[in-house]
């Protein structure tokens, strides 16, 4: 049986078949599959890959580091950040922006809390820029978008409700997000809107927690617009203890 | 030195539920009018007599208010130094909220003005901007927090003299039963911030003086409102004018308005929304 590792050797854990999930097959042609390994040293702690269209979640200790590689290319990875302690303390794009100055997120951006602490920053980052205005599809929202024939559609916030729920939260606890390889430039009369990626594959980005914190994650499904290049990919997610 | 006790006869209760009884009446620069028709500041064009809220809030002051579908909510701004930031609930399931995301990413655009809806993360619309003479909002940025203004300003507290926007929202919740998890990302009026290339941000400030946007309620709302410094406000001191709120009866968006049908987008939301206002039969 072949055993699917990374260039170190490493074999990602799954929910399904690996080999199935790393398939080019089972994208669209031309899709490059690459298993990026992690963007900081140290111990592996947790490495996994989430299937195309699928949910993830992890609590990450404060130093420690998650880098999430986006294996098939210009795969939304829509997310939110919670302090693990108090999940009443979540992430908030318009502290982050704010405190920023930057719609942008980039390396050394601090990825702030609704009470302005840090939950963590950026320390790696294989794309130009990251999204965090343009927020999180949904059936409800898809149907405004691009009409009510696309309300069967799973979406992200369906994605964050169910991973919500193993938490014990709900509608009320989800707010604004960050959208890993996500591309939303805003022109200067205020239009803005998601257009063809810049990310590629096996691109990356690693942020480092600075307070132990819950990551929920929506692997995109959405096929209505390019945030994922109309082709649901797998991410992996790699997290690495922080230098004692 | 006289002091405020000296000025009050208040040592039984007989002289002391008259001494408070003497205080009725007074008039205040900050408060409510009620009924809402004694406004002292109508505004033009509306009978005081179908008024449902007046007030003016103080500059590091918050306010709020249940309003029924179709209520229009007039804000202005007396000084061009207010911000009024602003949270809109679904009065009836409050887990449906203003979502700041998709009030940008629906309409294809992140300032706010005339005709921009503020829009649920529930396919509907919670409440149309329906006039503005600005053009200067922001829905990006957010309101300010304790930490960022015990930094900027030394105090945060709102029983101090510079309140963040997050405290005085979380007072507002509560009384209608909400709590901090209750709070997502709000959007603000009458101070601009402005997007560079770059994705820099920079403060544009206000429009001056006589300002005023109109919301127009699509569903019964809770609004919160905390009238307090922007957060990108680069002054050093906490600066921040009265903000006057009027609100009337009116009806909802309905296919006789152009808005109704003026980008598919907007012709799904006000579809959407009368679609759930039908179905409770409101």
């Amino acid at each position: 049986m072949t055993v699917v590792t990374d260039a170190a050797g490493r074999t990602p854990a799954c929910p399904l078949d690996l080999r199935l999930v790393l398939d080019p097959d089972q994208y669209a042609a031309g899709t490059a599959l690459v298993l990026a390994g992690p963007l900081a040293d140290g111990d592996v702690l947790l490495d996994e890959v989430v299937p195309a269209r699928a949910p993830w979640s992890a609590v990450v200790a404060a130093g420690d580091v998650l880098t999430i590689v986006d294996v098939g290319a210009n795969q939304s990875a829509d997310c939110l950040l919670y302090s693990a302690d108090d999940t009443a303390e979540r992430y908030s794009v318009p502290d982050t922006i704010a405190w920023g100055g930057n719609v942008y997120v980039r390396t050394g951006t601090v990825l702030r809390s609704n009470e302005g602490n840090p939950l963590a920053t950026v320390i790696a980052n294989e794309v130009d820029r990251q999204d965090t205005i343009g927020g999180a599809c949904g059936k409800e929202s898809n149907t405004l978008r691009y009409g009510h024939h696309t309300a069967a559609e799973h979406g992200c916030r369906e994605n964050f409700l169910a991973q919500a729920a193993a938490y014990g939260m709900g509608a009320r606890d989800l707010v604004s997000n960050l959208n890993w390889f996500m591309n939303v430039p805003v022109e200067a009369d205020g239009t803005l809107g998601i257009v063809d990626g810049i990310s590629g594959p096996g691109k990356r980005v690693a942020f480092r927690a600075e307070m132990d914190i819950l990551v929920l994650v929506s692997n995109c499904p959405q096929m209505n617009n390019p945030c994922n290049d109309f082709n649901p990919t797998p991410l992996r997610m790699i997290v690495t203890e922080g230098a004692a | 030195m006289v002091s405020v006790a000296d000025e009050h006869e208040t040592g039984t209760v007989f002289s002391a539920r008259a001494d408070a009884r003497a205080r009725g009446g007074k008039v205040a620069d900050a408060m409510p009018y009620v009924p809402a028709s004694s406004t002292p500041f109508p505004p033009p064009g509306v009978a005081p007599e179908a008024l449902t809220w007046a007030e003016t809030v103080a500059g590091g002051g918050y306010t709020h208010k249940v309003v029924a579908r179709g209520t229009r909510v007039r804000l202005a701004d007396v000084t061009g130094e207010a911000c009024a930031h602003v949270l809109v609930y679904n009065a009836m399931e409050p887990w449906e909220r203003l979502n700041v995301a998709d009030t940008v990413k629906i309409p294809w655009q992140a300032y706010l003005g005339a005709g921009h809806p503020l829009l649920s993360g529930d396919g509907r619309v919670l409440a149309t901007v329906t006039a503005d003479d600005t053009g200067r909002h922001d829905a990006l940025c957010g309101t300010s927090t304790a930490k960022a203004n015990r930094a900027r300003y030394g105090d945060s507290a709102p029983q101090g003299p510079s309140p963040s926007g997050r405290e005085l929202f979380t007072l507002a919740a509560a009384k209608h039963g909400l709590a901090p998890r209750d709070l997502p990302p709000s959007v603000s009026f009458f101070q601009g911030v402005l997007v560079g290339a770059d994705g820099g941000l920079t403060f544009a400030g206000s429009a001056g003086p006589g300002k005023s946007v109109e919301l127009l309620a699509e569903l019964p709302l809770i609004i919160l409102i905390a009238n307090v410094p922007h957060p990108a406000d680069p002054r050093p001191r906490y600066t921040c004018g009265p903000l006057r709120v009027h609100a009337w009866r009116a009806r909802p968006t309905s296919p006789a308005d152009p808005r109704w049908a003026a980008t598919p987008e907007a012709n799904r939301y006000y579809l959407n929304t009368a679609d759930y206002a039908a179905a409770r039969g409101i």
